[in-house]
C-alpha cells in the first residue's frame, strides 16, 4: 500500500512543475504585453514602454522570471498582481469562495438527482423512462453551458420573474465577506439591515447550481447505471435474489454499493469540469467568483494573476483526482496491486 | 413539486427583498467591469473612472451632458495675458467625506491641491511611487513638460505656471487624473504605513461617499450630505458589477438594473420596445477611421488618397455596422466639438471618379493591405466587416485589398510604427478640445514612429495651424485656425474619415435626470429615481 501512495504521489510532483511550466510560457506566447495592453489609441514611445517593463520584471530573461517565480512559489509567494498591485492570493481568496460554494452546490445537485435516476433507468432497463433519462442525459451533457444559461434566465428571470438573473445576492443587502460563503455570511450576519438576505442567496443560487451541474449530472446518470448494470448481473446479486430478499433491498444495499464505487471515482473527476464549467457560468450570472477574474487576466496580460490562479486551481483538481485515486486503491486491493 | 417549492422560495425571497428595500432611495447600475482602484490619477479605463467619478471634485469640471466647463472646487480662474499663469480662486467651506475612521480636521484648500498635483508631478514625492507609481493621463497630456509651478498663494488660491501658453490646459483640469485628493487623508494613510488604501478606500469631496467594494461584485456609494452643490435626490448609489452584455440586458428587463452601459446594438429597438425602459442616445465624442500610410507608395500620392474617400460606400458600412447607431464622418472630429466645420463637402461616394484618379495617378491594378482592430472599439463595432465592405468596395474601383488583423496590443504597436500602408484605427476625446483630435492624431509631433499619428501624414501648414491655436485662448480666433486646418485635411485626405458612433443608455423609465456625457463616463450626479 505504501509503494501504491508514494508511486501516485511521486507523479504528482511532475505534474505540478509542468503546470507550472506551461501556464508561465503560455501566457507569454500570447502576443502583447501588459504595458502594449494599457496604451489604447495614443501610443507610447519604445523607450517609455521598456522602462515600463523594467519596472514590472518583464525585461529580464525567461529563465530568470520563471526560477524568481518558481522560488516565490515554493515559498508560497504567488506574486502582486499587474493590474490592481494586491497580492494575487489575497484577490484569489476573496473570489474562490464565491466558486467553491457554486461548485460545491452544482456537484450535490448533480449527484442528488443523477445517482436516483441512473439507478432506477438501471433497474428499469430498456423502458421508457430509461430511453428517456438516457436520452435527457446526453443531450444535458453536450449542453454549451453559456447559451444554456441565458435560456434559463430569459425563460425564469426574464419572463416568469421566479429566480434573479444574475449575482450572489439582490443590491438591497451588502454582507460582510467572513467566509466568503455567502449562505454562512449571511446567517453571521446581525446586521438587521440583512434581514432575509440568507434566502436571498439560496434563490441566487439555483439557476447558477442547475446550470454548472447539468454536464455532471448527466455524466453521474450515465455512469451509475451503467456500473448499476454490472452489478446486477454478477453472481451475488442473484444470489441475494435466491434468498428472497425484497428487490429494494436487493438494488439499494447490494447492488448500489458496490456500483457506487466507480461512480465516487467520476464525481471526484467531475472537480476539473465543474472548474472550467463554472468560468461560463460565473461569466453568465456575474458570479463574483475566480473563473471571470481568470478570463480578465488574459484580456490585460496579468501574468502573475493568471499564473497564480490556474496553478492554484490546478493544484486543487490534481489534489483531489491524487485523493480518488488512493481511494480507490483502498476501496479495490486488485488496484493497488496492479504492477 | 419541484416548480412549486421553487416558487414559494422565490416568493418568500421576493417578500423579504421588498421589505428591505424600502427603507433607502437606492439607484442600481449594472457596470460593466471592476475597477483597477479608485484613483483616477493612476488608472486608465473608462471602468475605473467611472467609479471614482462620483467620489471626487475636480477645480474645473464638464457640465454633464456636454464637453462646456464649469466652476468645480476653483470658483473662479484668471490667466495671465501671456497664457503663462493660471490663477484659481478655491471654494470655501467644501468638506471632505468622513469615513472608515478617518475625520477631516480641515475645510478643503490649496494644500491638497498642490499635494494632488505633486503625487503626479514630482518624482520625489512620497506618494509618487505608491501603487505602481504610472500617471499615464497627466504624462499623456503632457503635464509633466507644461507644468512649471503649482503653488499656493494662500488657503484658497492657487497659481499654476506653464512653460508655454497652452488653450486646452483649462479643460485638461476637468479630465478624471485631475481629481482632488484629501493630503490630510493621504498624510494620515502615509503616517499609518497604508498610503495605498488612499488608492483603494477613496476620500473626495463629491456627491457620494464610496462605502464598500467586493471585487467583481459590487461598489456602494452612499449620498454624501454635505456635498457643496447639495445632497443628491438618491441616498444609495449601487455599481452592480454585470460583465457579460447579455446578462445585463435581462437584468435591465427583469428590474434588477435601473441604467446598464453599452448594450448590444442589434437588441436596442428590443429595449426600446419595452414599456417599463427609455433609451438615451447622443453623438460620442469619438472617430473611426481608415487611415492611409503617406510614407507607403503610392499613398504618398494625394490622388490616390482621394480616390479611397470616393471609393467607399459610407451609407452602406453604417447600415451594415454601426446598425443606424452612427453618423457618417467627413472631418476628423466629431460635429460635438466646437470648432467642427460644417462647410466642408464630403467626398462623394462615386467609384467611376475613385478609378479616374487612381489613373491619373498611375496607380491602377493597386494592391494595398487593409488592416482591422481584432476588437470592438466605442467608434467601431465590428472593425472587420467594416473591412470585408470595405475590401469589396475597393474591388470594385480595381484594388486588390488583403485583409489583415493582429491581437489588438500588438495591433497598435504596428500601426503607431508605420507599417501598414492602410489600417482601421479611431479616437475617443479626452477632454472635449478640437487639439485634442487634430493635435493628437494629425500633427506633425504626432506622425513620429510609435506616434498615434497613424496616417504618418505631416504637413507643415496644417501642424502649424494647429501649434497657433493652441496657443492662444480666445474661441473665435481658435476656431478659425482649426476651420483653415479642417480645409487642409479635406484636400489632402490622409484619411478615410468613417463615422462617429452614437452611444446608447438605455435605463428603467422611472430613472430621471441622466444626462449620456459625450467624453463616455457615466454620471450619477443630480439623477433621481421615482419609486
Amino acid at each position: 500500500m505504501l509503494r501504491f501512495v508514494l508511486t501516485r504521489v511521486g507523479l504528482v510532483i511532475p505534474t505540478f512543475l509542468g503546470i507550472i511550466l506551461l501556464t508561465f510560457i503560455l501566457i507569454r506566447l500570447v502576443p502583447g504585453d501588459p504595458v502594449q495592453v494599457r496604451v489604447g489609441e495614443r501610443g507610447i514611445t519604445e523607450e517609455r514602454r521598456l522602462a515600463l517593463l523594467h519596472e514590472m520584471g518583464l525585461d529580464r530573461p525567461l529563465h530568470v522570471q520563471f526560477f524568481d517565480y518558481v522560488g516565490g512559489v515554493l515559498q508560497g509567494d504567488l506574486g502582486i498582481s499587474i493590474i490592481t498591485k494586491k497580492p494575487v492570493m489575497v484577490e484569489f481568496l476573496t473570489l474562490f469562495p464565491a466558486t467553491l460554494e457554486l461548485a460545491f452546490f452544482a456537484i450535490l445537485f448533480a449527484a442528488s438527482i443523477g445517482l436516483p435516476l441512473g439507478v432506477i433507468a438501471a433497474v428499469r432497463r430498456g423502458s421508457a423512462f430509461d430511453h428517456t433519462v438516457m436520452g435527457l442525459s446526453l443531450t444535458g451533457y453536450s449542453m454549451p453551458i453559456f447559451w444554456w444559461g441565458l435560456l434559463l434566465i430569459l425563460l425564469f428571470s426574464v419572463d416568469l420573474g421566479w429566480t434573479p438573473v444574475a449575482k450572489r445576492l439582490s443590491d438591497d443587502y451588502f454582507v460582510d465577506q467572513v467566509t466568503g460563503f455567502m449562505l454562512i455570511d449571511t446567517l453571521l450576519s446581525d446586521d438587521p439591515m440583512n434581514e432575509g438576505s440568507f434566502l436571498d442567496a439560496l434563490h441566487h443560487l439555483i439557476l447558477p447550481t442547475v446550470v454548472l451541474g447539468t454536464v455532471p449530472l448527466a455524466v453521474i446518470a450515465r455512469m451509475t447505471r451503467s456500473a448499476m448494470l454490472e452489478v446486477l448481473g454478477e453472481d451475488y446479486i442473484r444470489t441475494a435474489r435466491a434468498k428472497g430478499l425484497g428487490s429494494i433491498r436487493v438494488v439499494a444495499v447490494h447492488a448500489l454499493r458496490n456500483a457506487l464505487v466507480p461512480v465516487v471515482t467520476v464525481i471526484g473527476l467531475q472537480v476539473g469540469t465543474l472548474m472550467g464549467g463554472a468560468i461560463l457560468t460565473e461569466t453568465v450570472f456575474s458570479w463574483p467568483g475566480i473563473g471571470k477574474w481568470l478570463v480578465e487576466s488574459i484580456g490585460r496580460r496579468d501574468y502573475p494573476a493568471l499564473q497564480g490562479g490556474v496553478l492554484v486551481i490546478a493544484a486543487l483538481v490534481m489534489t483531489v483526482n491524487l485523493a480518488v485515486d488512493l481511494l480507490y486503491g483502498l476501496l479495490n486491493p486488485r488496484i493497488r496491486h496492479r504492477r | 413539486m419541484k416548480r412549486r417549492l421553487l416558487g414559494a422560495v422565490a416568493a418568500a425571497a421576493l417578500a423579504f427583498g421588498f421589505a428591505n428595500a424600502a427603507s433607502a432611495k437606492t439607484l442600481v447600475y449594472c457596470s460593466e467591469g471592476s475597477p483597477e482602484n479608485f484613483n483616477p490619477q493612476i488608472n486608465t479605463t473608462g471602468t475605473s473612472f467611472d467609479t471614482a467619478y462620483p467620489v471626487f471634485n475636480k477645480l474645473v469640471e464638464f457640465i454633464p451632458g456636454t464637453t462646456k466647463l464649469q466652476p468645480g472646487l476653483a470658483e473662479s480662474w484668471d490667466v495671465s495675458d501671456d497664457g503663462l499663469t493660471y490663477t484659481f480662486n478655491l471654494r470655501k467651506g467644501v468638506k471632505f467625506h468622513a469615513r472608515g475612521g478617518f475625520s477631516p480636521t480641515r475645510d478643503f484648500n490649496a494644500d491638497d491641491v498642490v499635494a494632488t498635483f505633486n503625487r503626479m508631478w514630482k518624482k520625489d514625492d512620497p506618494y509618487h511611487p505608491v501603487s505602481g507609481g504610472e500617471y499615464d493621463y497627466f504624462n499623456d497630456m503632457g503635464m509633466p513638460d507644461l507644468l512649471t509651478a503649482v503653488e499656493k498663494v494662500d488657503d484658497y488660491t492657487v497659481r499654476m505656471k506653464l512653460a508655454q501658453p497652452e488653450s486646452p490646459f483649462v479643460a485638461n483640469l476637468a479630465m478624471d487624473f485631475a481629481a482632488i485628493h484629501s493630503k490630510e487623508y493621504m498624510d494620515a494613510m502615509m503616517k499609518a504605513g497604508t498610503p495605498e488604501k488612499v488608492d483603494q478606500e477613496p476620500i473626495g469631496t463629491g456627491p457620494f461617499i464610496w462605502a464598500n467594494y467586493r471585487k467583481d461584485d459590487r461598489i456602494i456609494y452612499n449620498a454624501n450630505v454635505n456635498y457643496f452643490r447639495g445632497k443628491q435626490p438618491i441616498d444609495r448609489l449601487v455599481f452592480s458589477i454585470t460583465p457579460d452584455q447579455a446578462t445585463r440586458e435581462a437584468r435591465l428587463e427583469a428590474g434588477e438594473c435601473d441604467v446598464i452601459p453599452y448594450p448590444n446594438p442589434a437588441n436596442i429597438a428590443k429595449l426600446k420596445s419595452n414599456p417599463n425602459l427609455q433609451v438615451l442616445e447622443q453623438e460620442g465624442l469619438n472617430v473611426g477611421y481608415l487611415a492611409m500610410n503617406v510614407k507607403k507608395p503610392p499613398f504618398d500620392n494625394k490622388l490616390v488618397r482621394q480616390a479611397f474617400n470616393m471609393a467607399l460606400d459610407k451609407e452602406a458600412i453604417l447600415a451594415a455596422v454601426y446598425k443606424g447607431a452612427g453618423k457618417a464622418a467627413k472631418n476628423p472630429i466629431p460635429p460635438t466639438i466646437w470648432s467642427y466645420d460644417d462647410s466642408v463637402q464630403p467626398y462623394p461616394y462615386d467609384p467611376e471618379k475613385a478609378k479616374e484618379l487612381l489613373a491619373q495617378a498611375g496607380a491602377s491594378n493597386l494592391k494595398t493591405d487593409l488592416w482591422y482592430m481584432p476588437v470592438q472599439r466605442p467608434y467601431n463595432p465590428d472593425a472587420k466587416k467594416m473591412a470585408e465592405l470595405m475590401q469589396a468596395d475597393l474591388a470594385k474601383i480595381g484594388v486588390t485589398a488583403e485583409l489583415k488583423t493582429f491581437e489588438w496590443g500588438e495591433y497598435r504597436k504596428r500601426v503607431q510604427g508605420g507599417e501598414h500602408m492602410t489600417g482601421m484605427l479611431g479616437w475617443t476625446g479626452d477632454n472635449g478640445d478640437p487639439d485634442n483630435f487634430l493635435g493628437v492624431l494629425l500633427s506633425c509631433t504626432s506622425a513620429r514612429e510609435g506616434g498615434s499619428n497613424i496616417a504618418k501624414w505631416c504637413n507643415e501648414e496644417f501642424s502649424a495651424l494647429i501649434d497657433q491655436a493652441k496657443q492662444i485662448s480666445d474661441v473665435e480666433k481658435r476656431t478659425e485656425l482649426y476651420e483653415k486646418a479642417q480645409a487642409i485635411f479635406h484636400e489632402e485626405a490622409p484619411w478615410v474619415p468613417i463615422a462617429h458612433s452614437v452611444v446608447h443608455m438605455p435605463m428603467s423609465k422611472k430613472v430621471k435626470g441622466y444626462k449620456v456625457h459625450p467624453l463616455g463616463t457615466h454620471i450619477f450626479e443630480g439623477v433621481d429615481i421615482e419609486e
